[in-house]
């Protein structure tokens, strides 16, 4: 059987979550590997919610926010895309791909871009294989 | 047990650096109260005891065990299970036994690279044969045994349960006159605290700091050996990585009153499970952030990567307790 990687999403509901809707009720097609969560704002994404996806068997983590400008709340999304930056190094660090994280800015009109952009990290952690964490036998 | 019987104290030391023990006698002439109060059945860096000796003890019979130190060694683990079988309350005394500590930050390798460099790769070293330490060997047709060098470093409560946690390295004077306080009211009273409390303040470091601080944002991370910090500003508004935000009070601001930012010992808040991530977050929401809406990628990457080792920065006392608490074996990246 082929590996089928386990996506954690943290969508804002402004915007991606909107995104994803809008994917499921024009019919796109995107792979079902994902499970999303709605959050008010990508700036309420604590780090240590991407890092309890992966330490629990996450093979990969989404963010979805607005477009810059666009925050509902200021500057929530520059926020999440510097901590998932740092998080991005720390994770290199931690012999884990940074790949394996990945953030985009996607509108509540964008559906298409929402499907794409699953279907290319579904693709690329597909290639990555399943999450060196799993291999540990993750310690709870 | 009220009054006249004296409690009996345990201290031991694990994988530790000895300061935790020095910083038992900074409590000064508190420690006569000690003495007053507690008998000291076990303390192997001033008193030489045994571990027979404490084995010999009955069951419960110590009321109060002080363990400084992580757990690197299979002889810590036993040694900490045996204390705690002895003994009615368990505390993790000091980071290395809160989080795991400097020590803890022995988990970026495991047994055998950290053996590699230690015993083989040093330029110093002179070991033709590649000898290791091994658990079991024979010299002259006699067994020699030696505790095993585990993978991982832990902190003590995920070897033993623990009652109470005095973090800080070393934990501040006055938070170990608190528990000398607790000890005190526990040989008069037989009264503690709720199990888990953590001997330090509720609060954020920054809480307890004498700086001003006026939510600005910074774009240049600068370090402590790079200029003179002005003495009444937030550090990390002047560039300088201070944890604060994100850790937990109770040393009296110690390190900033030095002039020197907080990086970290007293571990996370209450609310946080993760201090490194709390840390991680609370800098990445101060860096650069005015003119962020017209900031090109280049420039993200620029100010993300003044940050030099993350994990060294946002972990260093705190990696054996962190969710993901090593570097995984099988890299995928270097
Ligand atoms: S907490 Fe600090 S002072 Fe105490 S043993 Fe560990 S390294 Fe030493
Ligand atoms: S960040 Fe550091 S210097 Fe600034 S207020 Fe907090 S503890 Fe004090
Ligand atoms: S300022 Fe920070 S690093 Fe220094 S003693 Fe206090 S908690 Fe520890
Ligand atoms: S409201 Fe959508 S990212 Fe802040």
């Amino acid at each position: 059987m082929s590996f089928e990687p386990k996506i954690i999403g943290f969508a804002c509901n402004w915007c991606t979550y909107a995104g994803a809707d809008l994917a499921g009720t024009s019919r796109l097609k995107y792979p079902p590997n994902i499970r999303l969560i709605r959050v008010m704002c990508t700036g309420r994404i604590d780090p240590e919610f991407i890092l309890a996806a992966f330490a629990r068997g996450a093979d990969g983590v989404f963010i979805g926010g607005c477009h810059p400008g666009d925050c509902h709340y200021m500057a929530g999304n520059y926020k999440a895309k510097r901590r998932v930056e740092l998080l991005k190094r720390l994770l290199a660090q931690l012999g884990i791909s940074p790949e394996r994280l990945r953030m985009e800015f996607i509108s509540a009109a964008e559906g298409a871009k929402f499907a794409e952009v699953i279907t290319e990290f579904t693709e690329k952690l597909k290639e990555l294989g399943p999450s060196p964490l799993k291999a540990e036998g993750g310690k709870e | 047990m009220a009054g006249e019987k004296k409690v009996k104290l345990a201290f031991y030391w694990a994988a530790t650096c000895g300061g935790c023990d020095v910083a038992t006698l900074d409590i000064e002439e508190r420690i006569l109260d000690v003495a007053a109060i507690a008998d000291i059945v076990f303390w192997p860096v001033a008193m030489d005891f045994k571990y027979e000796d404490v084995e010999k003890l009955e069951d419960g019979s110590v009321d109060v065990c002080i363990f400084n130190g992580a757990v690197r060694l299979s002889e810590h683990e036993e040694v900490a299970k045996l204390l705690r079988r002895k003994s009615k309350v368990m505390v993790a005394f000091g980071s290395c036994a809160c989080f795991g500590g400097i020590p803890g930050l022995a988990n970026v390798a495991d047994k055998e690279q950290i053996f590699n460099i230690a015993y083989k790769e040093t330029v110093s070293t002179e070991n033709p044969e590649g000898v290791t330490p091994q658990t079991e060997s024979e010299v002259d047709g006699k067994k020699l045994t030696l505790p095993a060098f585990f993978d991982e470093v832990f902190p003590l409560d995920r070897v033993v349960d623990v009652d109470y946690y005095v973090p800080g390295c070393p934990p501040a004077v006055e938070r170990i006159n608190d528990l000398v306080g607790i000890v005190a009211k526990y040989a008069e009273t037989g009264e503690l605290p709720p199990k888990g409390t953590v001997i330090a303040s509720e609060k954020t470091l920054c809480d307890e700091c004498p700086r001003k601080r006026e939510e600005k944002r910074i774009k240049e991370i600068r370090r402590p050996q790079d200029f003179m910090p002005d003495l009444e500003t937030c550090l990390l508004e002047q560039g300088l990585i201070c944890l604060g935000p994100a850790t937990r009070g109770g040393c009296g601001a110690r390190c900033i009153k030095a002039n020197m930012p907080c990086r970290g010992c007293y571990g996370p808040t209450a609310a946080v499970r993760d201090h490194g991530a709390s840390a991680l977050s609370a800098i990445a929401s101060v860096l650069g952030l005015d003119e962020e809406a017209e900031m090109t990628e280049e420039q993200l990457t620029a100010l993300i990567d003044q940050i030099k080792d993350p994990l060294g920065t946002f972990y260093r006392f705190t990696l054996p307790s962190a969710l993901i608490n090593k570097v995984v074996r099988k890299k995928e990246v270097e």
